[in-house]
């Protein structure tokens, strides 16, 4: 069997805020066409290793390798061009409030393919209707729009360009079940039209489930010196629903076990 | 009967020695002297960005004159009225002084030359900070926390370039403007002021005010406001760049962003005053106008 290559290489990465230590030493790698699901709890860092990949936020150690490029040593110019090859769909959706859902969606082929509007609105009206949603909304403002629908939006905004990976941050966060399984069946759908590579960051296990190839855990090694999370799981969701390790297990069943207790302990859950 | 501990057990404040009070003390100022510094360095290199993606790549057109509209065209009718008012209460203040030395028709020359110098650059430029400064750094700050600057990020646009050079260029260029606009109306309420309500003779009082102002004094409040204006468009901007999440976040950056700004404007002023009348008597050394160094 032909090993396919990885599209992203995550290598030894640290990240620390003052002195608060985020990230530490996170290693893993994500094949062309590949869903990964990062799972964690709340709070571990799962968004800021998103962020750390395309850069929008510096690790102080380690590197992140993209289609063999090391991305720490590109210029800002190189690496405004490869951020294109990536759709980032964020927590809240992050539109621009000051604009229209027209204005949104169109935002990066304005910014880097100026001029040509036919090739705009053909981009546009097919990921309007690959997100199902009316054109109707194209006048509106996001704060018009309900949560399930702007992260629709955010979807469309991130696939207009055509990325090659696409970040998912929470993407089903704060939408009921049935607008958060309609996000899921929007994900599986994209992967199937285009051949992207997905990362997506939850603690939604549904979602992790229904729509990842692997699923990567990140946990926080000690609860009494908080920060410092690792992934203490790679594998496949067989392998994620079977495992014996009981951080895992109890994480994939919803189950605080003995969190409660630990807590509670002077000194835990302390974020500086 | 006994004394129940307002503190929980294990939780009582642990009596410190008067060296380690001093030596925390002294830590923490060290903290805060460092702090300032690194801020500096920041704001310097953001103001270099800025001035660079300024340089090198032009704003869009719709961007910046949306930035021109919220900061000039929505801001004319408080700078006028402020100018106005400032006017008048000059001629009200300076009236009395003035007419116990029989000098009252002189007020024209004194109300002027203050607006156009001082209190015109000076009082619009604060009055922008609070209105223009604060709105920036709020709106930006708000752009940080709900993610939308790291969107722009993503999508491969440079923030700096994107939100700051046009809200930055929109202050450099209209500012300056708004100052002029202030100064024309202070200089027309002191004139309505001083001629209608206290009865001055308009003939004289217009050729001191001519004879005193001179277009070198235009000069040298516009040269101030091009200052005031860079500094409220990037101390404005800095702030809600490096905006705290949160509400508090943001109504801090707001916050900090006006008392920032009136605290460079002021010592910005200062110095520039002094530059200016240096430069002044450097170019015309016998020249008798009023105030010049």
């Amino acid at each position: 069997m032909v090993a396919i290559e990885p599209i992203l290489e995550v290598d030894q990465l640290h990240v620390r805020f003052g002195r608060q230590q985020v990230l530490r030493g996170i290693d893993f790698e994500v094949p062309r066409g590949q869903s990964l699901a990062i799972i964690g709890e709340s709070g571990c860092g799962k968004t800021v290793l998103l962020k750390s990949i395309i850069g929008l936020v510096w690790p102080q150690q380690g590197r992140v390798r993209f289609d063999g490029q090391q991305l720490d040593q590109l210029t800002e110019k190189e690496l405004a061009e490869e951020r294109i090859r990536f759709g980032f769909v964020f927590q809240n959706s992050a539109l621009f409030d000051s604009m229209t859902i027209y204005e949104n969606i169109l935002f990066p082929l304005r910014q880097h393919r100026p001029g040509e509007v036919e090739e705009h609105h053909q981009q546009l009206f097919s990921r309007l209707a690959e997100v199902g949603l009316p054109r109707s909304v194209l006048e509106k403002r996001p704060a018009e729009l309900s949560g399930g629908m702007r992260k629709r939006v955010g979807l469309a905004r991130a696939l207009v360009m055509q990325p090659e990976v696409l970040l998912y941050d929470e993407p089903t966060t704060g939408l009921d079940p049935i607008v958060s399984d309609v996000i899921n069946e929007l994900m599986i759908r994209t992967k199937q039209n285009s051949p992207v590579t997905s990362i997506i960051v939850t603690h939604d296990m549904k979602t992790a489930r229904k729509v990842a190839d692997r699923v990567v855990m990140l946990y926080p090694l000690s609860r009494l010196e908080p920060g410092e999370p690792q992934i203490i799981f790679d594998g496949t969701q067989d392998e994620i629903e079977a495992s014996k390790d009981r951080r895992v297990s109890q994480f994939v069943r919803g189950e605080a076990g003995d969190r409660l207790m630990e807590m509670s302990e002077p000194g835990a859950g302390l974020e500086n | 009967m006994s004394s129940v501990s307002p503190y929980p057990t294990g939780d009582r404040p642990v009596r410190r020695g008067i060296i380690t009070g001093v030596s925390e003390s002294i830590a923490d100022l060290g903290g805060y002297v460092l702090r300032g510094f690194e801020t500096l360095g920041d704001m310097t290199l953001f103001a270099w960005r800025t001035i660079a993606w300024m340089i090198t790549r032009r704003p869009r057109r719709d961007t910046l004159f949306s930035n021109m509209y919220q900061i000039g065209v929505l801001s004319l009718p408080v700078v006028a009225l402020t100018g106005t008012f400032i006017g008048m209460v000059l001629a009200v203040q300076s009236y009395t002084q003035f007419r116990a030395f029989g000098l009252e028709t002189q007020l024209g020359g004194v109300i002027n030359k203050t607006m156009f110098r001082e209190l015109g650059p000076v009082l619009a430029a604060t009055m922008l900070a609070g209105r223009i400064g604060s709105a920036m750094a709020a709106e930006l700050g708000t752009m940080r926390v709900t993610e939308q600057i790291d969107a722009l990020s993503s999508m491969g646009a440079n923030p700096i370039q994107y939100l700051v050079v046009p809200r930055f260029l929109s202050c450099l260029l209209l500012i300056p403007s708004l100052t002029i606009m202030a100064v024309f109306m202070g200089v027309v309420g002191g004139t309505l002021y001083c001629v209608f309500v206290l009865g001055i003779d308009s003939h004289h009082y217009e050729a001191n005010a001519n004879k005193f102002v001179e277009n070198w004094d235009l000069f040298y409040g516009v040269v101030k406001s091009i200052f005031f204006g860079a500094t409220i468009g990037l101390v404005s901007c800095y702030r809600g760049f490096h905006c705290q999440p949160g509400a508090e976040g943001v109504g801090s950056a707001a916050t900090t962003a006006f008392v920032q700004s009136f605290v460079v404007i002021i010592i910005l002023d200062l110095f520039l005053s002094i530059f200016l009348d240096e430069v002044y008597s450097l170019i015309w050394p016998l020249s008798p106008a009023l105030f010049a160094g």
